[in-house]
């Protein structure tokens, strides 16, 4: 099978998992990793010249929040030395002029920064922390003073999906050229936080309606970017391009991933850059090879004929929802398994629970 | 909507180049060219590849053309239309800006 497995075109470089926000659907895991675990900056520099010559084009700086590493752009500037494409994914909080000049002189090339709402009361609210919405605002416009491209990152569930319209209008405000409607994925802290954030069928295709049509007023202005929740899709998305083709993911120890939530996998001793190259995790180890290709699919997947279109879909749920990652993702309707999701939507027309907040050694009691 | 919120609409005289942040280049990994764009990979197929290497700023989409067309000894309207709609296309995802 070796034969067939490409470069990874992108690494997520999780420099960190500490973050000043606390939003309850982080994708981090639940397990998070304290600073005196997190890889140094020889070792994150080594991971950076190793992944340039595996292949990889891009990379996202991402976290946590990665303002928190001092070393951020010796890091930035060493990918750019490297010929890596690089992105910094921030909440934006903790940027200020001087942080950003030096990003922009280390080869910076585009920024993507999260919004939790539209409204202030209630953004600061979901990212549990007092000023973060004011300060966002303020980390965006100093982007563009920059002429860094900005994406505008709008994570969207029951409790912001009302202000869709007003958070289009946000991005335009701040001179985003792109726009992310990411509706939460149900893994980790969001799946604690189900009933808190699942937002109703009605919800979800006006959201949609609306997406669509500022998709054709916006065209050559805002590009959007649509994630449509798998709770309410069909078929299942091709989670990260399928299983060890197109990427791969670095913790903040080191530790190396198919996905930024495949640490939740139960049976699998994932590698660490710590004591193996990139290139033999990405070739050779057993954790990128398990669900690699179609060979390990069950049915109905393995005979199905958008097997090399979505790839079986997502692993981190077909664990989380069925207890075997190796099942079908329920999200797909032809799943044996799609029962599972009818059970879960009806979090969405019960009363939100209080948020579990993200934070550093809390361990979340699931739904 | 201000006026630097408005679509471009391209043709014949439009002079075309990378957005800022927009990389083409040569990976040698993969033996093939590529586009590196905010959160975008683009892997041009050959005829993409000729086009996008005359994209460079000064050319315009005319000349573009006249010089596929005479390359190629193809239809000049027929690489009129197909050159149009693809660097329409990218000006609208923002990879390319007048």
């Amino acid at each position: 099978m070796s034969a067939e497995i490409g470069p990874p075109l992108a690494l997520l470089a999780e420099l960190t998992h500490r973050c000043p926000l606390r939003c309850p659907y982080c994708s981090n895991p639940l397990a998070l990793e304290r600073a005196s675990a997190e890889l140094d900056e020889a070792g994150w520099r080594r991971v950076l010249s190793e992944a340039a010559a595996l292949g990889v084009l891009q990379v996202h700086f991402s976290g946590g929040e990665p303002l928190v590493r001092r070393d951020l752009a010796a890091l930035v500037r060493h990918a750019a030395v490297a010929g890596l494409y690089s992105n910094l994914i921030t909440s934006g909080v903790l940027l200020d002029r001087a942080r950003l000049d030096e990003l922009v002189e280390a080869g910076l090339e585009h920024v993507q920064l999260s919004f939790q709402d539209a409204e202030p009361a209630s953004a600061d609210r979901i990212a549990g922390l007092a000023d973060a919405h004011r300060r966002k605002l303020a980390a965006a416009a100093l982007v563009r003073e920059a002429g860094l491209p900005l994406t505008v990152n709008a994570v969207m569930h029951r409790q912001n999906l009302e202000r869709l319209p007003e958070m289009i209008a946000l991005a335009l405000a701040l001179g985003a050229k792109r726009l992310e409607v990411a509706h939460v994925q149900y893994y980790g802290w969001a799946l604690a936080n189900r009933r808190a954030l699942l937002p109703t069928v009605e919800q979800l295709e006006r959201a949609s309606a609306l997406v669509e049509d500022a998709r054709v007023r916006l065209k050559g202005v805002l590009v959007i970017d649509y994630v449509v929740p798998d709770y309410y899709a069909r078929r299942p998305k091709a989670c990260m391009g399928g299983w060890g083709r197109q990427f791969l993911n670095v913790s903040p120890a080191g530790t190396v991933l198919p996905c930024h939530a495949a640490e939740s996998l139960p049976g699998f001793d994932f590698p660490s850059v710590r004591s193996a190259s990139l290139a033999d995790i990405w070739y050779r180890s057993d954790a990128f090879n398990r669900y690699r290709g179609t060979s390990w699919m069950p049915d109905p997947c393995r005979s199905c004929d958008r097997r090399e279109i979505d790839w079986g879909g997502c692993r981190c749920q077909a664990f989380a929802l069925t207890g075997d990652a190796g099942r079908t993702d329920p999200a797909c309707a032809l799943a044996p398994d799609r029962g599972l999701l009818d059970a879960a939507r009806q979090d969405a027309a019960a009363p939100p629970g209080e948020f579990v907040y993200r934070q550093i050694g809390a361990v979340a009691e699931a739904r | 909507m201000s006026a630097t919120h408005a679509r471009i609409l391209v043709d014949g005289a439009s002079r075309l180049r990378f957005a800022p942040h927009v990389k083409f280049r040569h990976d040698e990994t993969r033996a093939r060219w590529v586009v590196l764009a905010p959160e975008r990979l683009l892997l041009p197929d050959d005829l993409a590849v000729e086009i996008l290497k005359l994209v460079d700023g000064a050319r315009d989409i005319a000349g573009i053309v006249d010089d596929l067309a005479r390359r190629f000894e193809a239809p000049r309207d027929v690489i009129e239309a197909d050159v149009t709609a693809m660097l329409q296309d990218l000006v609208d995802k923002g990879m390319l800006a007048p």
